[in-house]
């Protein structure tokens, strides 16, 4: 039996991220995330971490990055404004492989928007926010106990793939508290980075011939190598010539691509018999559960898709549900985001209905009840 | 959804209200054996403005975490009353601060008086026990979680050296609501 415990989302992330390894924390305070800074402040130098507040997101971004590079597990934890500022430094890590886990706590915008309100907004900037063709995983919890396990699957994602892993829930979640139980060391598996076998003269550290999540060695441990922002070859140096870039993007999309089966997961909630499913996330995928039962209770044969991982998006699952309900109904707090990707793999086969709300307040229940009845 | 049970503590930022309805969850939940949520809302003010926090108490999981139809309300504050008090059952209770609150909002509800901040300042001597009063009455009111469940509550998350005036706080609490109640 592992500790049991009264906690906030944020703290349950500050949490998993100290069960996955964590020892390092660099960040800029912004609500609704500060809770996690606030809790590994604390907390890491207690057990030998570093915790770096930096002049603002972009060092903060950086930092991590540095961190990671000295062989840290590494993370930030910010919100709208603040992640926007991180944009850039993530597609460094993207292109240049190094794990790291990002924390949007998402509030209203855009720009300073509304601070101490829920937000869902940010979710197609969690895919393209950089610039660029780029991997991104992103993973959407709903419940506190979630974010400390998903926390912890964020890392383990990040270290086996050598990629920056997003993970975005919303002020309500961040900050709402629920009982969660910590497990004991040992109990949920941790994934570390694969570290090179060779001698220092030999290591490169973007070699595909080792397969497409070439080994990363950390440095002060021997290994001295390039690390550039611009397309690069084997050994790290700028390489911007073909095929070289094409095969090398390839393969970074290739990491995720690839392991989709893995990296994607989901829960569906009374979807064997649905004749309407929802597709929600995040508090809103709370009240989407809600409303099942609600519809359920009228006789009416509701169901729930609830991503917790909503990139890579779930294609195929999307899909094959299209084609066996008669519509779907999206709740998202936003005005219209993560709906466009459902119509992207319903491809017209059932219909389709957006609640968008961006007040302050979530979508409650009842509103989705109605839109259920609505495309009944 | 009748096994749900919704409490929204009210009054101005700054009074521990957000307080209040950790330790009601962490007493539900942690020193008892329900399910419990926990939220909370504020505006971008540090101090003064009106505040809440909602407590959710089910025997189940719970799914929407926000109170949409309150069985008891607590408002400190004329303004809290004001601006919180729409969502309350039309058989729940609405739960002031007498001296405070004069204008009670017209509904069906049940509405009950009681002088949680005198009690507070005179009885107890310090006005932000106040907060820990009203915990004591909605312990009595409610009837949803364990006076010893409250007590380990309150004792776990207030500071160290004030614990006896806590405690008392809470039984005056607790004692005046079940006087009233009579």
């Amino acid at each position: 039996m592992g500790k049991i415990k009264l906690l906030q989302g944020n703290e349950a992330c500050a949490e998993g991220a100290l069960y996955a390894g964590c020892t390092f924390f660099g960040g800029y305070p912004i609500t609704p995330s500060t809770e996690v800074a606030e809790y590994l402040a604390r907390r890491l130098p207690q057990i030998g971490g570093v915790f770096l507040q930096m002049e603002d997101e972009i060092a903060a971004m950086a930092a991590v990055i540095g961190g990671s590079l000295a062989g840290c597990k590494a993370l930030t934890a910010t919100s709208g404004p603040g992640f926007s500022l991180k944009q850039e430094n993530m597609g460094f890590a993207m292109l240049t492989e190094i794990p790291c886990v990002i924390v949007n706590v998402m509030r209203g915008g855009p720009s300073t928007g509304v601070p101490t309100g829920p937000g869902q907004s940010d979710i197609m900037q969690c895919k393209w926010g950089t610039h660029g063709d780029h991997p991104v995983i992103c993973l959407t919890p709903a419940y506190v106990q979630e974010i400390f396990s998903e926390t912890v699957r964020a890392f383990n994602l990040s270290e086996k793939y050598r990629t920056p892993v997003i993970i975005a829930f919303d002020e309500i979640v961040g900050h709402m508290r629920e009982r969660i139980e910590i497990p004991d060391a040992g109990v949920l598996e941790i994934v570390n980075r694969v570290k090179p076998t060779c001698p220092p003269s030999e290591y490169l550290p973007y070699d595909d011939s080792k397969g497409d999540v070439p080994p990363m060695a950390n440095f002060f441990e021997g290994y001295r190598y390039h690390v550039t922002g611009l397309n690069h070859g084997t050994d790290g140096f700028p390489v911007n010539a073909s095929p070289r870039i094409h095969t090398d993007e390839l393969r970074l999309l290739r990491k995720v691509e690839a392991n989709r089966a893995e990296i994607i997961k989901f829960e569906e909630y009374m979807l064997d018999d649905a004749e309407v499913a929802i597709f929600a996330y995040g508090v809103s995928g709370r009240s989407a559960k809600t409303a099942v039962e609600m519809a359920r209770a009228e006789g009416i044969k509701a169901g729930l898709f609830r991503p917790l991982t909503i990139w890579p998006f779930p294609d195929e699952q999307v899909a094959e549900l299209a084609g066996r309900v008669k519509g779907i109904v999206v709740p998202e707090l936003s005005l219209g985001q993560i709906i466009f990707e459902v119509e992207r793999c319903a491809k017209g086969r059932c219909k389709l209905e957006g609640i968008y709300r961006v007040d302050g307040d979530p979508i409650n229940p009842a509103q989705i009840l109605a839109k259920v009845k609505e495309v009944k | 959804m009748s096994e749900r049970y919704e409490i929204r503590f009210s009054g101005s930022g700054g009074q521990g209200l957000i307080l209040a309805g950790v330790i009601f969850a962490e007493a539900a939940t942690i020193y008892d054996t329900k399910t419990a949520v926990q939220s909370q809302s504020y505006g971008p003010e540090a101090r003064g403005g009106a505040s809440k926090s909602e407590v959710i108490i089910s025997d189940k999981t719970i799914n929407f975490p926000k109170a949409t139809a309150i069985d008891l309300m607590l408002a400190l504050t004329q303004e809290a009353c004001s601006k919180y008090y729409k969502d309350i059952k039309p058989d729940g209770t609405l739960l002031v601060d007498e001296d405070f609150v004069k204008e009670i909002p017209k509904g069906t509800f049940k509405v009950l008086r009681l002088p949680i901040i005198r009690t507070a300042s005179e009885e107890i001597g310090k006005a932000f026990v106040a907060n820990i009063v009203a915990i004591g009455a909605i312990t009595a009111i409610t009837g949803q979680v364990s006076l010893e469940a409250v007590e380990k509550a309150v004792l776990s998350r207030v500071p160290k050296g004030t614990e006896e005036l806590n405690k008392k706080a809470l039984k005056a609490g607790y004692d005046l609501a079940k006087a009233r109640a009579k």
